[in-house]
């Protein structure tokens, strides 16, 4: 699918939100200071939510909203306050030189993994016909066609994938417990 | 003329042409902001008119007779002084206002709030933006506007905007997971997301309310605890916190805070009309939810979309001068042990009833359908009421004292008197 079948409006918001998306992050991982860092990585994550919308999958996108922008990066902020973490001078810069060298060879691995990715061919089963998502949307609503296979073709993995929530939430309970009993002896 | 607008004139049922729909969707939008801001400084007015009211009071009536006093509020912030803290982190100081004023605007953007109007330029939708993920959109929205408040608190350094901040997005994040869970069974009934599908949904058959009577009380009550009422206005709790988060904030960002706080409860209120009372259906009637789409029938929803919200809004301010603020651990103790919990056991009940009626054939939105989801909301209010609250946990602001911790309050107040209760006592 080339760029010139696309409406004007699309092809901009699809440039305008990822520009904004790179340069957030970017800005996530220079910044000194815990809280505009925070910040920085919810602008990322709701310019992928953007992009989400733009790829018709409006579920996602909210949910990315909802749930990473909404919730997790709260509770992050709020980590973040609590151990009054927020001040840059309180933190000294621990990553030495081969961690930043590691971080960018990642980093460059990924960009050409995506590179290669523009340029190869998908195979015909896995690309849906044009317009085929909002017909379905309009058709049954946004969540049924996302619902339909969750809870049907992969319940097996949804239902272990609870599993490993509940697992984290006992470990988190656990390590509070514990943390209590430490101090007060 | 009538030659000139020939193109756009498709008729009052078919969809409306690109042109006519971007005029209609900005004239839209002007309306609903001026209406929402406009309406916003009236609230504002008729808090403090109703606070009098019920503390027999006269209320403001000096500037022209008290109408004018939202204008005067106004301007006067305009014209204050901005006072920013030494020590404050003045760029996220800046931002945490607007952080809280746009997300309370921007929900009531996939709020539908009339019946659809078929003029000559097509049917023209009386929303915004009606999104297929509307009702999600508005819990996402939502949950950004605690951003403005932590934020306030941690940029002022002030420890109580911090405590205020941090209060808060406990607050907001415990109340958020009750509030999504109640409105499941909702979801569960109309079958989708969409809000114009959900008044729909209501209009042909009943509305919520009658069906889903605990998914409605766990709402308006994590709606409170959402918007920072009271009796949940712990955030800016005055007698422990000065204001809370906005202690250190002047002029205009106080002013915008304050109004995010009234839009917010506006939304809060068109919601619970949306989810549960039917939205702009008026009711005991399908005249209104039929073509064809007059102006008459925009006109005549939208007066009963605005009664309902009013009505949400006036309770908003009735419980506001009637009831005491809670305790924190009170607060959290309600949120996370009785109203989740509960709100989950309800999902289960109402999905385990949808499935056995339609497993005994009956169709889904037939009368015995319905009346077996009523029969299962009686029972469960009876329930909840009855058997498991007798007034302990509903109303735990003022509930009665364990024996044991009255006796104990006793000793400390007065200390010659420390005795037991008598048996007749508490």
């Amino acid at each position: 699918m080339t760029h010139n079948e696309l409406p004007l409006f699309y092809v901009f918001h699809v440039y305008f939100f990822g520009l904004v998306a790179m340069i957030s992050a970017v800005c996530f991982v220079t910044r000194r200071s815990p809280v505009a860092a925070a910040l920085w990585l919810v602008n990322t994550m709701f310019c992928l939510a953007a992009l989400y919308v733009l790829l018709d999958a409006q579920f996602i996108g909210v949910m990315q909203v909802l749930v990473y922008a909404g919730a997790i990066m709260v509770v992050f902020l709020f980590v973040i306050m609590l151990l009054n973490l927020g001040h840059p001078s309180e933190l000294d810069d621990a990553r030495g030189i081969w961690w930043k060298l590691a971080a960018g060879g990642i980093g460059l691995a990924m960009l050409s993994q995506v590179l290669v990715l523009t340029k190869a061919r998908l195979p015909e089963s896995l690309v849906l016909p044009e317009g085929a998502i909002a017909e379905q949307i309009a058709k049954s609503g946004a969540i049924a066609p996302l619902a339909g296979p969750l809870f049907r073709d992969y319940l097996l993995a949804f239902e272990v994938t609870s599993v490993l929530l509940l697992a984290a939430i006992v470990g988190a309970v656990v390590l509070g417990k514990r943390k209590e009993r430490g101090h007060a002896a | 003329m009538r030659a000139f607008f020939a193109p756009w004139m498709v008729g009052p049922n078919a969809e409306p042409t690109f042109l006519v729909w971007i005029v209609a969707t900005l004239v839209k939008m002007i309306a609903v902001f001026t209406v929402y801001m406009v309406g916003v400084a009236l609230l504002t007015l008729a808090e403090r008119k109703i606070s009098a009211w019920m503390q027999d009071r006269h209320g403001p009536n000096r500037v022209g007779k008290g109408w004018l006093q939202p204008v005067a509020d106004g301007v006067k912030n305009f014209v204050k002084e901005e006072t920013y803290p030494d020590a404050a982190n003045l760029p996220l100081f800046i931002l945490a206002p607007i952080l809280s004023f746009v997300p309370a605007l921007i929900t009531w953007s996939v709020i539908p709030f009339a019946a659809p109007w078929g003029s000559v330029f097509g049917n023209i939708e009386m929303v915004l933006a009606p999104l297929p993920v509307g009702f999600l959109f508005i819990l996402a929205i939502s949950s950004l506007g605690v951003y403005g408040i932590v934020l306030a608190g941690w940029s002022s350094n002030n420890k109580y905007a911090l405590l205020g901040g941090l209060r808060s997005s406990a607050q907001m994040i415990s109340y958020e997971i009750a509030m999504g869970m109640s409105t499941i069974p909702v979801l569960l009934l109309a079958g989708n997301v969409s809000l114009s599908q959900i008044v729909n949904q209501q209009a042909f058959e009943t509305w919520n309310v009658l069906n889903l009577t605990v998914a409605f009380l766990i709402f308006l009550v994590a709606a409170f605890a959402e918007t920072n009422r009271l009796p949940f206005d712990l955030p800016e709790a005055e007698s422990e916190l000065i204001t809370g988060y906005h202690t250190e904030y002047s002029s205009m960002k106080f002013s915008m805070f304050f109004i995010a706080e009234y839009a917010n409860m506006v939304t809060a209120s068109a919601l619970m009309a949306t989810l549960f009372f039917g939205g702009w259906d008026i009711p005991f009637t399908l005249w209104d939810n039929v073509a064809p789409h007059t102006a008459l029938k925009t006109l005549l929803t939208l007066g009963c979309f605005a009664t309902k919200t009013l009505f949400f809004v006036f309770l908003y301010m009735w419980i506001r001068w009637t009831l005491p603020r809670f305790r924190y651990d009170q607060l959290m103790s309600l949120g996370w042990k009785l109203m989740l919990p509960l709100a989950l056991a309800y999902i289960v009940a109402v999905a385990a009833t949808i499935v056995t009626l339609d497993a005994l054939g009956f169709e889904h939105g037939s009368v015995p359908f319905h009346v077996g989801l009523v029969l299962l909301n009686t029972a469960a209010v009876v329930i909840l009421f009855m058997i498991v609250d007798r007034g302990r946990l509903v109303s735990p602001a003022y509930s009665r004292l364990d024996r044991r911790d009255l006796e104990k309050l006793r000793a400390v107040s007065s200390p010659h008197r420390a005795q037991p209760v008598s048996q007749a006592g508490d």
